[in-house]
């Protein structure tokens, strides 16, 4: 194992305790912290494979914006600050038994059929902001503008919903 | 770096978003699940790209355009829950059982564009 395979094994463990604490902690808030770490140490991860770009990009919309605006959503729909009642026994066996499932079908396809694969890090192209940039406009251009429109689309969606009927029903 | 590492992870990851949409109850923490889960996914597309040497970055571009469509899904998504928060006082999902806006004691039509929100 070299230095690079420690380090992403060390920013995996992160992502996935962090992971599990979003997903298992009794404090609204404090997941969303968590939520935070988990995405931080993905962008971490991203900047170990070469995707120089979208490690920055990971951090400025995920860490920045998504995380802020659930901390946002959090207090509007006032999100008890202690600890919320946990879920009933057996939901949790239930979504336990789902979630192992999962991660066993992912595992056992993806280590069979690519386990043994290296990934020469030091002749892949760096994806900095030229090679992505280049990319994005040359190859992919046409689902960059269907993008636009998406991003437009859902802004004038969330305006219009958020416009809500006033204030006469005392949210 | 071995392929298995990036690919473990982004399993985990998966899984844990998984776990999240089914074992909770707030619908803020179920949009955060998702979050985790498509997490996963572009890990995953970021390995694969660099496994592959991709001339065209195709992961890096897909895993760009991941990212974009999660923030709007996750700006709609909290306008939504916001919304229902305004009109039912809570945003627990085993709460909301149905898709009529309206309650017992509001029984006018929820128009979102009634005359009188046009101030």
């Amino acid at each position: 194992m070299n230095g690079v395979e420690l380090a992403f094994v060390l920013l995996g463990a992160v992502a996935l305790g962090a992971g599990f604490l979003v997903v298992t902690t009794s404090r609204i808030v404090h997941a969303a912290l968590w939520l935070a770490v988990s995405l931080g140490a993905v962008a971490g991860c991203f900047l170990l494979l070469t995707a120089e770009l979208l490690a920055w990009v990971q951090v400025l919309i995920y860490v920045g914006a998504v995380v802020v605006l659930v901390l946002f959503a959090l207090m509007l729909t006032r999100a008890p600050i202690g600890p919320a009642p946990g879920a009933a026994r057996g939901r949790v066996v239930l979504a336990a038994v789902v979630a192992a499932a999962t991660a066993g079908v992912l595992l056992v396809t993806l280590l069979a059929g690519l386990g043994g694969e290296v990934i020469d890090l030091e002749a892949a192209d760096i994806g900095g902001g030229e090679a992505v940039g280049s990319a994005l406009f040359r190859a992919w251009v046409l689902p960059f503008e269907a993008l636009s429109v998406l991003l437009l689309a859902a802004l004038v969606g969330a305006i219009v919903l958020s416009r809500g009927r006033g204030d006469e029903d005392g949210r | 770096m071995r392929l298995a590492f990036p690919l473990v992870v982004s399993a985990f990851l998966f899984s844990l978003g998984v776990f999240g949409v089914l074992v909770r109850r707030n619908a803020v923490l179920v949009l955060m699940s998702v979050e985790l889960m498509l997490n996963g996914v572009n890990l995953n597309l970021v390995a694969f790209d660099a496994w592959w040497a991709d001339a065209l970055h195709g992961g890096q571009v897909l895993t760009l355009f991941v990212i974009t469509i999660a923030a709007a899904e996750v700006g709609l998504g909290l306008a939504i829950v916001l919304l229902v928060f305004r009109n039912r006082g809570t945003s627990d999902l085993t709460d909301l059982g149905l898709l009529d806006e309206r309650t017992e004691d509001d029984q006018r039509p929820a128009d979102l564009d009634q005359p009188e929100d046009a101030r």
